[in-house]
Parts: structure tokens; sequence; C-alpha cells
């Protein structure tokens, strides 16, 4: 029988003609992420060598990389010194994946891991965070762990016991219509498999809408494929992988792309056409309660945000500002923006895009993950409204347990900041 | 017998369980003050050490869900509580097993606040409403790591083992 296209990627990493659905294997880490966190990794790395006589010692300190972007610059004496202990641990153990607090090489993991070729087809990639489901985007098997199960992976390099995921086969076709992209697409399918509904399972996203759409879009969908509980969304490397790493990213070696056989099994199958889709909302205070826009058109909304690992980068950018060029953002309304990446927020000065911003009143902010965890820049008022282009809504999420999160587009963000209310980016704001 | 300490609804969230502002705090002696923190009196209650050890949660669907956050994990571990819930999102899975943490998926689970609880191998029996429950299996492949008593000291071994 045929394999999927993380089936394939475990067999290989894991030294095995073919795996299975429910197998347990052992695949070789070719990419350990970490950010903040990696304070408390430390601690479980060192804990792993206690008693055994054995110095501890990383397994490969090229595999390994280390992006701060949590809590940039630090919010607290204590972030700051969890980065002081990381920037000292990175220093010994050669580590030269890391990006510290910097405005020309820092920005969000997801956005970094891509951006500098770090991340390639076939890859086995893990990371202290949810969200690593993003690298799927490039063709790899890249997946969300806790701290001790990334100390485990720095002592042995490999990831432990892992049962080999079932997979659904997600098929899109259609274009887009005009103000609707691939936020809207992965909104729509979370709405439809639910917040558990791929809980244990890969995503794999095949059809002409995926392979047309660039490699940014699929950065979205993959992001937010944990959403729908999903272990890993992948989209299967093709020609825009390849254009992706080669003009984007400088790769210059091998790029091999991985993809499922023609009699591989899967779960199931979901076919969406996103020909007739419309904007889609996800409601407080879950992600997979979405709604098309008809439904919350007009809410009041005190705060905007543009940015975070999902939906920060140039294009995110450039659709936000036109909308807002020669506009203001409505009074009684704040609007944020944060690149994803330092890379990204000097692209967009080039473009003019960070002016168009600041004149119409949004405050541009340092790349990060800014207001979307709660931690700091932009929490909320009691009882006051976000609209934003970031992933989770759940109740204080933006750091007040009283505050609603809407999750959308940039497009919807933008059109909606000018008139201070959920607004269709379709009516020409 | 352990009780039921409070009983919650489908999709707690790791926001819900560890709040993201206190995520500079990793050590697992001081994380467990800030468990189900923006839920006020059930936080007190769990400081004032109001619950003996073994005190059980009782959670619906999708119980961990989003964030990979371990401190969800490592606040509840410190109070020695167990999670008995209808299913429970991966990666919340995957760290509990890997901390120690007792979670069983228990698909029917119905119970409420003071009831008794009795975890069996493979069953939960809620001895106030005399109702018998089935467990779902833990995956397999996490075994090896609940038999070695958490990821650490199973990491330590195969380290060992390699020599």
């Amino acid at each position: 029988m045929g394999m999927t296209v993380v089936e394939k990627i475990l067999a290989r990493a894991a030294d095995r003609p073919s795996v299975t659905v429910g197998d347990v294997v052992e695949p070789r880490v070719d990419l350990a992420m970490s950010h903040e966190n990696a304070a408390l990794v430390i601690n479980q790395y060192l804990e792993v060598f206690q008693g055994t006589g054995i110095a501890p010692k990383v397994w490969d300190p090229s595999r390994i990389a280390i992006i701060f972007d949590h809590r940039v610059p630090a919010e607290s004496p204590k972030t700051a010194t969890n980065h002081k202990k990381i920037r000292g641990f990175v220093a010994a153990n050669g580590i030269t994946k890391f990006h510290d607090v910097r405005g020309d090489v820092g920005g969000i993991c997801h956005q970094i891991l891509p951006e500098y070729g770090y991340v390639r087809p076939g890859f086995v990639v893990v990371g202290t965070d949810s969200h690593t489901t993003s690298h799927g985007a490039l063709g790899a098997f890249s997946f969300g762990v806790g701290a001790t199960e990334m100390a485990s992976a720095w002592a042995l390099g490999i990831a432990v016991n892992i049962e080999v995921p079932a997979t659904i086969k997600v098929v899109v076709k259609g274009e887009f219509p005009p103000m609707v992209g691939p936020k809207d697409l992965i909104l729509h399918l979370i709405g439809l498999l639910t917040a558990q509904g791929a809980n244990f399972k890969v995503l794999e996203f095949h059809g002409e809408t995926i392979r047309q759409m660039s490699t940014s879009g699929r950065i979205a969908i993959c992001n937010m494929s944990v959403e729908a509980g999903a272990t890993s969304g992948i989209v299967p490397g093709d020609a825009e992988t390849v254009r992706y790493l080669r003009e984007e990213a400088g790769v210059t070696d091998a790029i091999d792309c991985v993809t499922p056989d023609a009699d591989a099994s899967y779960v199931r199958t979901v076919e969406i056409d996103v020909s007739a889709l419309a904007p889609q909302i996800a409601c407080p205070h879950m992600v997979d309660n979405v709604k098309p826009i008809e439904q919350v058109l007009g809410i009041p909304v005190q705060q905007i945000v543009i940015g975070s690992c999902t939906n920060g980068r140039l294009d995110d950018l450039a659709a936000a500002a036109a909308i807002l060029r020669g506009k203001k953002v409505a009074e009684g309304t704040r609007m944020l923006v944060f690149p994803a990446s330092s890379k990204i927020f000097a692209q967009a000065l080039d473009k003019g895009y960070i002016h168009d911003f600041m004149r119409a009143g949004a405050v541009v902010m340092n790349s990060g993950c800014g207001p979307c965890l709660g931690v700091h820049e932009g929490a909320l008022g009691d009882n006051e409204v976000a609209l934003s282009t970031t992933n989770r809504n759940f109740k204080g999420r933006m750091g007040n347990p009283t505050g609603e999160v809407y999750l959308c587009s940039p497009v919807v963000a933008a059109a909606s900041a000018i008139t201070g209310v959920i607004t269709d980016p379709r009516k020409g704001a | 017998m352990p009780k039921v300490i409070i009983a919650l609804d489908n999709d707690i969230s790791t926001d819900d369980i560890y709040p993201g502002r206190f995520m500079a705090t990793v050590l697992p002696t001081e994380t467990p003050q800030y468990a189900f923190f923006d839920r006020t009196d059930f936080n007190a209650a769990l400081k004032a050490k109001t619950f003996p050890p073994g005190s059980v949660i009782v959670g619906g669907e999708n119980f961990g869900c989003g964030s990979s956050r371990e401190q969800a994990c490592s606040t509840l571990k410190g109070y020695d509580l167990a999670v008995v819930a209808r299913s429970i999102s991966r990666i919340f899975l995957q760290n509990s097993i890997n901390l120690g943490l007792q979670v069983v998926i228990c698909p029917g689970i119905e119970a409420s606040v003071g009831h008794e609880l009795e975890i069996t191998a493979d069953h939960v029996l809620n001895r106030t409403t005399g109702q018998s429950f089935d467990q779902v299996k833990l995956p397999a492949a996490r075994k090896g790591i609940m038999d070695a008593g958490g990821l650490i000291p199973y990491t330590r071994a195969r380290l060992m083992a390699r020599g």
C-alpha cells in the first residue's frame, strides 16, 4: 500500500522501508526549534544528565534553532533573565541558528525558520510551540512538543516513541473571490472540522487552489491546522516550495520534495471549493466558532491587530496597507501592526506600507508575537473587543479574561479599522 | 476515595489552565500558584491546599487545547491532581505523560463536584452515582515513558544505554 507524505518522511527518518498508521517510530530530528521557553528546556535537559556521569552535550548544535519572539523586548526582569540564561547556553553550546532581540535578523520563530532556509521538504521538525505546524508549508513533518520532549530531542537527536498519525486529505479547488484568501480558507476548514476534528491526525493539503497559493498563504493554513487539533498540516513540496527556498530563502543545496503515493490511505477526504467563500470570522471564545462575515457585521471593535505568525508577512501588510492608504483609523479604535520579522519590516518600509499605517494612525510595533498571547504590547481593557489576524481567541488570550477576540484576515482587519466596527472589505470601505 | 473538585466544559484551553501572562515562570515549584488563575475562587482554593492529593478535575471534550506550554501540566502536577476528560488534546496529553501527571481519557464520563471517583486500570467508577465508564487506552507509544516514571528518567535511561 502507498504512503502519505508524513508516512514517507517518518519511514525515511526512522530508516524503515515503510510505515503505516499506528506504527511506533523514533525519527531523527532534522531541526529542533525553541523560543523563550528554551529557559525551561535547558532545566529539563540538564536534569536528564544528572547522576549519569555523562557531561551534558547537545546531539547537534547546528540542528537547534532558538528564536526570541514571545516577549521581545523583555516585558519583565524575569523574562530578561530568561533571555540572558538562554544566550549563555547558546554561546556555550555553539548554537548558530540563534535569533536574538534584533532589528536586523529578529522576528517570529515561524517566520524566521522559512525565511532563513532552516526548513526543507522532507524534514522532521519539532518545536516547543504549538504553531510549529507552520513549517508543513514547506513540505516538512513539523509538530509542536513540550519542553521536556525538546530536552529529550536535544539529548538524543530523535523524537522518542512517535505513533505514525492518520492523515486527512484536504482538497481545495476554485479561485478565491476578491478580498478572500488563505486565512478565510483555514478558518472555514476549522469550522467544518471543529477544534478537535483533527486531533492526533495530519492535514495534507492538495488541489489547484493550494498549488497556486504562495508559500506565505501556505504558512497561514499550516499554522492554524493545530486549531483543528492537527499534529501537523502539510503541503507536499512543489515548484512553489523550490521557488521560495531558492529565491526568498537563498537555499543553494539540493531540495528533495516528498510527495504522497497515488494509492496512499487517508482516514478522510474533505473537499472545499473557495470560489464562493465569504470572509470568515472566528468568534469568541473558540477558534472553531466560525461564521461568514455577514453574521457579525457592525460589532464595535476597540483594538485591531495585524501581525503574528499567521498573518504578519509582506503580502498581508501589502493588502492591509492598500485599504488604509489615505484613510484614518476610527476614533475610539486603536490599531497595532506587528511585522512577522525584521526583514519583512524593512521590506514594508521600502514599499511605503509602514508610512501608510502610520499616517492612518496605526501604531507599528517591533517584530514579535506582540499581544497574541496576552503578555505585553496591547492587552485589552475590561470588556473590550479585539479584531485580530492572529490565531487564537480563547478567553483571556489577549491578556484580559473579560475581553473578546474575533479572528479574521488582514483585509477584514484593515477595513474594520477605518469604521471601528466589523466591516466587509468587499463593500469598498 | 478521590473527589471531583471541579467539572469543566468542552475545549478548556491551556490559556485557561495557565494564562500566557505567567509563561516567564517556568519552575515546577513556582507554576502551581497560577493554576486556573482567572477562575479566582478555584485558584484560591487550590492555593489554600483545600484539596487532598489525587483530587480530580473532570473535563469535557478537547481538554488542554491550544499552546504547547508545559506549565499547564506542571501547574496541576504541583497539586498532585488527576484529570479525567472525555477527550484530551494531543500536546497536553503528551506533556502530562512526560511529566507524570495522571490523565484519563473517559469519553462517557458523567460526574459533578463532590462525586467520588475510583479510577481503575480500564474504568472510571463514579461511586456517588454508581455509574461505570470505559477508559480509552493512552497511546501505546507512550507506555515506555509512563513505565519509566516520565520522560526525564526515560531519556536518561536511553542515554545511559548508548554509553
